[in-house]
């Protein structure tokens, strides 16, 4: 891929918590484990910042971070209602690919997989990035056209896709029941450069970079209200008072509607549920990310051992953070469909996050009708993957005020215009990703 | 699951229907400019709260029902058919 914007510089890094490296943990092993510090600050609010962000989640975070590191940018605040991380950054199923077909899709996501693929070392912090490959199984001849189309897109875009006949799926995934009698696998594509990374190291990795250059990380601090004054944003009301700001960026996603109603400002995203499971922890028998082609269903083993998999959206608005039952037999349908051998694997955990869901299944990084305030959000149940593209490109706009070129697509002034990014072709339906 | 009283069918499980979508949004007239059919295609209010919603029972009677239900307890206070919910265009 023709690289449209070089990616960063490596950043020298001293951090108040200490390099960290094999070296530093032999010494505090020697030493009785007594020298590690608190790898980010839990700061109190001051009155007034030059950006406030809204949202102590991934994309928030990555903001504020790339906001201090690329533009110099350090009078921020990240405000969060309840602790760092524990929103969607922490509960999803931790997958990273690029394996897009609108060319704006692959442009934007192979941006962030590149950034994943420097995060551990940029940002001195293990993130378990695995780069496993992702393999996608077509079923019928339609869907290898399809898929052919998808990879060729990516190739010419320099983005690694290949094909994968039934025999390389039996070799790559034993598991898999090629000739089940409903969908018989036909093949696959693979992205190998595709993967997982430890989502929690991602919310702490960049807390702690952020921290560090100055960034005030303010946790237990929810957003009531948005104060405006002619048309443009002033501050943000909170549980812990009034603070003041030049520009504040909402990284909510799930609840962007909410957020963006205190300024009189409608989306065009819904709020829907989406689940994942996780089972108890078996050897090692999957090292590739592995989708179904006939159904909707994910899965990965994570190094713990269990299988990590999801499905679609539940399918109806709620704002509740919890899932029902319907979808998980559809998933778990699926599930034994494709590999037989996990059928009396038991099932550890389940959870549902909301998510925003856009009208065109793309997310929105955008400026809004009020002057200072930036959204990021409508990530739809794929935000996870593009957490150091998002993080940047927010960055950028706050910082320039202008779009990142791999974002600007991304506008909300999109929908009226009719530009939308429709990854699916389906319509002005709040159910895409 | 959410357990939905079809007014023909009695109460029903959700797998018998098809979510329709919000039934808030109101289609303008043929004629109205560009940025009205703009907020009806794409503007939602994606209320925490009561929502008003549209559900084809397609398992069922195949009638289209109009829900208020709460988007934080799955609570349904409201169900109407569709030909008596909705204002006659």
């Amino acid at each position: 891929m023709d690289p449209v914007v070089p990616l960063p510089a490596a950043a020298p890094v001293r951090t108040r918590s200490g390099h960290y490296s094999f070296w530093r943990l032999l010494r505090e092993g020697l030493r009785g484990q007594r020298g590690w510090r608190p790898a980010w600050v839990k700061a109190a609010p001051r009155p007034r910042y030059k950006v406030v962000i809204v949202g102590g989640g991934g994309h928030g975070l990555a903001t504020a971070y790339y906001l201090a590191r690329e533009f110099g940018i350090t009078d921020v605040a990240v405000l969060e209602k309840g602790p760092i991380g524990l929103g969607n950054v922490g509960r999803n199923t931790t997958i990273v690919r690029s394996n897009y077909f609108q060319p704006p899709n692959i442009r934007f996501y192979e941006y962030s997989l590149r950034l994943w693929e420097s995060f551990e070392q940029q940002l001195n912090f293990n993130a378990m990035v695995s780069q496993r490959g992702t393999l996608n199984l077509f079923h019928t001849e339609a869907q290898r056209d399809l898929f052919t189309r998808r990879a060729n897109q990516m190739r010419l875009l320099g983005v690694d896709a290949e094909p994968v006949t039934r025999e390389g799926v039996r070799a790559l995934v034993p598991l898999v029941d090629l000739d089940n009698g409903r969908y018989p696998v036909l093949g696959g594509f693979l992205q190998p450069r595709g993967g997982t990374v430890r989502h929690d190291a991602v919310a702490w990795g960049y807390a702690r970079g952020a921290s560090e250059r100055g960034v005030d990380i303010i946790e237990q601090c929810e957003v009531t209200g948005l104060r405006r004054a002619d048309g443009r944003i002033t501050g943000v009301e909170t549980a812990r008072g009034f603070i003041g700001a030049d520009t504040v960026c909402l990284a909510v996603a799930g609840f962007s509607s909410r957020l963006a109603a205190m300024a009189d400002v409608r989306l065009p995203i819904e709020t829907h549920v989406l689940q994942a499971w996780v089972s108890e922890a078996i050897k090692p028998v999957l090292d590739v990310v592995l989708t179904y082609g006939a159904g909707h269903f994910y899965v990965s083993q994570s190094d713990k051992g269990g299988l990590v998999f999801g499905g679609a959206i539940d399918g109806y608005n709620t704002y509740a953070q919890r899932g029902t039952l319907p979808m998980a037999e559809e998933v778990a349908a699926a599930a034994v469909t494709l590999l037989p051998g996990l059928a009396r694997l038991q099932v550890l955990r389940q959870w549902g996050g909301i998510m925003d869901m856009s009208m065109d299944g793309s997310p929105i990084i955008s400026r809004t009708p009020v002057a200072g305030l930036v959204l990021n959000g409508g990530w739809c149940y794929g935000g996870f993957k593009a957490i150091p593209a998002g993080g940047m490109t927010t960055a950028h706009l706050i910082a320039t005020g202008n779009p990142h070129p791999l974002a600007a697509h991304l506008g909300l002034e999109r929908f009226a215009a009719g530009r939308t990014l429709d990854e699916r072709g389906v319509g002005p339906f709040p159910y895409a990703h | 699951m959410l357990r939905i009283p079809c007014p023909f069918c009695g109460v029903r499980d959700e797998i018998e229907f098809r979510y329709r979508g919000d039934a808030s949004v109101a289609r303008p007239a043929a004629q109205a400019d560009a940025s009205e059919f703009f907020r009806y295609v794409y503007e939602r209010a994606n209320p925490l709260g009561w929502h008003a919603e549209w559900w084809l029972h397609v398992g069922g009677c195949r009638q289209l029902l109009r829900l208020e239900r709460h988007t934080l307890t799955h609570e349904i206070r409201a169900v109407a058919v569709a030909a008596a919910a909705e204002p006659a265009r």
